[in-house]
């Protein structure tokens, strides 16, 4: 194949129609477009793509697998190092990651790691289901706190090592943001669902509706409940507001709740599923990151007229993934760049009707590097709005860290641990993912469940050595 | 699943359920609540705990069928289960010696402020409680208020029942005649506001339990945010208990109606289901 030829597009559905139904927005490979894409692959002797990949899949690897058409050697190589291929080849921001670092990128277009990824998971979901082996049994007791990314990837590779695992969650389903966050357009739930069916085959207990700090507490688990470890993989579940004027009035959401509302609850399946939301006519959501273009495409499936981002920095600074900006733009969420709220108004009822932009201009770069967001003094306008959805960032819930004994916590709240390991100042107590990185990515939630797996099993084997 | 172990009617629309959650039996403290999701395709309802028998690992629930959730779930019977019951949640009262206090229930917050009473009588304090209702049918648990009180005090709309009037009719006559140092006033959001009112003059501490519109009650959403003050508070962790002179009562009885109209589309679309009009609703 010549080095020009050129990556192989992913159908997906026409934007006209997929903005008003919550059906997967990309539809994945055929086997022939999958061939054709890993075709591509020059198969390196020193991948770099592999040091992309903050969990080091051996990308070459199951790429080579596809061509030789030996799928379920695919899958094996896949799964050595990724528990969650189908979640990660849909949602892993592989422009920054693995793709980023392919060498066929440097002169043209990089291999579609990320949908080749896709395609071998969904390929092996496709097939019955063989219950994974069972390895020798340990004696000691894990608990993990929380079910995202990194508590699943934890529990996994913990079970796989004969421990005995049971994840602790504070919803009533599994799967953290997974499953309340990322919308089904984007991430299928049952997609989640299967993997996290696989976890529960390798012998991982799941007790939900159990909040950590309230319906029992860290110390517990350590001291009454039997457990030898824990690992926290709480997340980034605190919405930050911005404090001004107006924002509890009706109609104003934290992109938590509007998408929790959505996806969680299934709001938009209203009335037959009970939980409602309410949306107008006309939706803002302020901020320009995934969580927001979520959000603004939520907003028109759910029926809203228009939707906006509005962001106080320009196109350039946008911190969402560049496919994710490109389909909200083809589905017509509109953007009003250098603009953000700075107060709201309602109706006699608490409604929300209108909102009061301030513009800015960008001014010299600042510590991120990105250029700074000045206001234009007494340069305001006035927008009429019925929701307007905060999607300003998240930071971390306070109930584990607080309610913890000896936990060091920075200034901001987030959990003290070793990047290498996730060891944190309290013997026995791991953590990973959000909690301690801040709102970061799945894949590095992965990858922090991975390294505390090992982590944990390195702590219990000296224990029992002692 | 939890299950239902006992059912009782206590009015016409006022059910108490004793369910089966001995992880929340163990933790519960008064206050606190707790999270119901009857089924599949129900919202998650906040309910108080108005008691826990922490051997038999029951809690018990006491709710008034007002909408759509709470007629459904009036509709178990005991030996049933609810799918999901999650808690405790929220900060638990403060309990202590504060010398006289004042209990106030009103309607089915008659449920949530047994606990308080009871923990407040165990710690030493004088306990005058006030219950009272828009009617008799709508009043509940006089014995077990009674006994746990020095003194019970009723008030109702129509009079049939105590006295004919309002709880803070009567909280002005025990304050006249008594010098109170705290008073706890759980119920509809009116009745929290006006005994806030009614005691703001004499400065005298009254805690007010908010029951904002939740979803996840661990404070991931800031759907249940309420204003104390200046600043604006998370209910379902900050509270659910607040100072009630600090309470911004106008936006939270406006933050309580935002569903009005979707809460009466469920019950039309039920109704539909219920008489055949659509093939499959549920
Ligand atoms: C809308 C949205 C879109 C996103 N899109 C992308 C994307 O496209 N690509 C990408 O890589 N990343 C994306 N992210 C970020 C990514 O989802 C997160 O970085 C990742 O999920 C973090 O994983 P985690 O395991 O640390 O925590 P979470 O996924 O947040 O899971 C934490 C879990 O812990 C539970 N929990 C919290 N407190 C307690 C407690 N006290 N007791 C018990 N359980 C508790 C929570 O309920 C939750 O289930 C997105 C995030 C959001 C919100
Ligand atoms: C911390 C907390 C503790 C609570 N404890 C109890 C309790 O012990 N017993 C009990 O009966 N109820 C309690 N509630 C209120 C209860 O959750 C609501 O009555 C219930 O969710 C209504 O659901 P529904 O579908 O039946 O009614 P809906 O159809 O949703 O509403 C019917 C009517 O009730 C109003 N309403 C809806 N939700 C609330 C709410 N959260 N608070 C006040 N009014 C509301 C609506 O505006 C409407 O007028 C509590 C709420 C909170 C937040
Ligand atoms: S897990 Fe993510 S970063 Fe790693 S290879 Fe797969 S898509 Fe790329
Ligand atoms: S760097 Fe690119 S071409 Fe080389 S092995 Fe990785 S994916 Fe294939
Ligand atoms: S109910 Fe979601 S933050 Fe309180």
């Amino acid at each position: 194949m010549p080095l020009k030829a050129p990556r192989t597009s992913m159908p997906a559905q026409d934007p006209a129609e997929r903005s008003h139904n919550f059906k997967e927005v990309a539809l994945g490979y055929t086997a022939e477009m999958a061939k054709t894409e890993a075709s591509r692959c020059l198969d390196c002797k020193n991948p770099l793509c592999v040091k992309g990949c903050p969990v080091e899949v051996d990308i070459p690897g199951f790429i080579r697998a596809i061509v030789s058409d030996d799928m379920s050697g695919a899958v094996d190589v896949l799964k050595q190092k990724n528990n969650l291929p189908a979640v990660c080849g849909r949602v892993c921001p592989q422009e920054s990651q693995c793709e980023s670092k392919c060498v066929l990128g440097i002169k043209g277009e990089s291999v579609a790691i990320g949908r080749l990824e896709r395609y071998t998971a969904d390929w092996d979901m496709a097939q019955t289901f063989k219950a994974p082996e069972k390895p020798e049994p340990k004696s000691e007791r894990v608990a993990i706190v929380g079910s995202g990314p990194a508590g699943l990837t934890a529990a996994a590779d913990l079970a796989k090592m004969g421990y005995q695992v049971t994840i602790f969650e504070a919803l009533h389903t599994p799967g953290g943001v997974l499953m309340y966050g990322i919308p089904e357009f984007r991430l299928p739930k049952a997609i989640v669902q299967q993997e996290i069916d696989y976890i529960r085959a390798l012998g991982v207990q799941i007790e939900v509706n159990a909040v950590v700090g309230k319906t029992v507490l860290v110390d517990e688990l350590l001291d009454t409940e039997g457990f030898d470890a824990v690992f926290i993989g709480t997340g980034a579940g605190l919405p930050n507001f911005m404090n001004i004027p107006g924002e509890n009035l009706n109609g104003v959401y934290s992109s938590n709740e509007f998408l929790t509302r959505t996806n969680l609850m299934k709001a938009y399946d209203f009335p037959n599923y009970h939980t409602p939301i309410k949306i107008g006519k006309k939706v803002a959501v302020i901020g320009a990151g995934n969580v927001a273009m979520d959000a603004a495409r939520t907003a028109l499936r759910l029926g809203a007229e228009e939707s906006y981002i509005v962001y106080r920095r320009s196109a350039a600074e946008m911190p969402a993934r560049h496919e994710e900006i490109e389909h909200a733009e083809e589905e017509g969420v509109q953007f009003r760049l250098l603009h953000s709220p700075i107060a709201y108004e309602g109706d006699e009822k608490g409604q929300l009707t209108k909102m009061t932009l301030q513009r800015f201009e960008l001014g010299e770069p600042d510590a991120s590097g990105r250029r700074r967001p000045m206001p234009i003094e007494g340069d305001t306008v006035e927008m009429p709005i019925d929701t307007v959805v905060v999607a300003i960032g998240q930071g971390p819930n306070p109930l584990v860290p607080h309610s913890t004994e000896g936990l060091e916590l920075t200034k901001k709240g987030n959990i003290v641990a070793d990047e290498e390991t996730g060891v944190t100042s309290r013997d026995g107590v791991f953590a990973g993912g959000d909690i301690v990185t801040g709102a970061a990515t799945v894949i590095l939630a992965m990858g922090a469940g991975k390294k505390s797996a090992r982590a944990i099993d390195a702590y219990l084997n000296a224990k029992r050595d002692q | 699943m939890y299950k239902i172990v006992r059912k009782e009617n206590l009015g016409s629309s006022v059910v108490q359920f004793d369910v089966e959650a001995p992880k929340i039996a163990a933790k519960a403290k008064s206050g606190q609540f707790i999270i119901v999701r009857l089924d599949e395709q129900s919202e998650r309802i906040p309910l108080t705990i108005a008691d826990y028998d922490r051997e038999a690992g029951t809690i018990t629930m006491i709710f008034q069928a007002v909408g759509f959730s709470t007629n459904a779930l009036k509709t178990l019977e005991a030996g049933d289960s609810i799918l999901d019951v999650v808690g405790p949640l929220g900060t638990a009262s403060e309990i202590e010696n504060y010398g006289t206090v004042v209990c106030i229930g009103g309607g089915v917050g008659i449920a949530p402020v047994y606990p308080i009473a009871r923990d407040l009588k165990e710690a030493g304090n004088k306990v005058i409680s006030i219950i009272g209702a828009r009617n008799e049918d709508l009043l509940f648990w006089k014995d077990k208020m009674a006994a746990i009180s020095d003194e019970l005090l009723i008030a109702t709309d129509d009079g049939s029942a105590g006295i004919k009037g309002f709880v803070t009719d009567v909280l002005k006559s025990v304050m006249d005649r008594e010098n109170v140092d705290r008073v706890w006033a759980i119920g509809p959001m009116v009745m929290m506001k006006a005994v806030a009112n009614t005691t703001r003059p004499s400065g005298v501490k009254t805690i007010v339990s908010l029951n904002p519109i939740m979803v996840d009650g661990t404070g991931m959403c800031g759907g249940c945010r309420v204003q104390i003050g200046t600043e604006t508070k998370f209910a379902c962790v900050d509270g659910p208990e607040f100072d009630g002179h600090l309470v911004d009562f106008d936006l939270a009885m406006r933050r309580s109606s935002v569903y009005k109209t979707e809460e009466l589309q469920a019950v039309e679309h039920d109704h539909q289901c219920r008489i055949g009009g659509i093939g499959k609703c549920h």
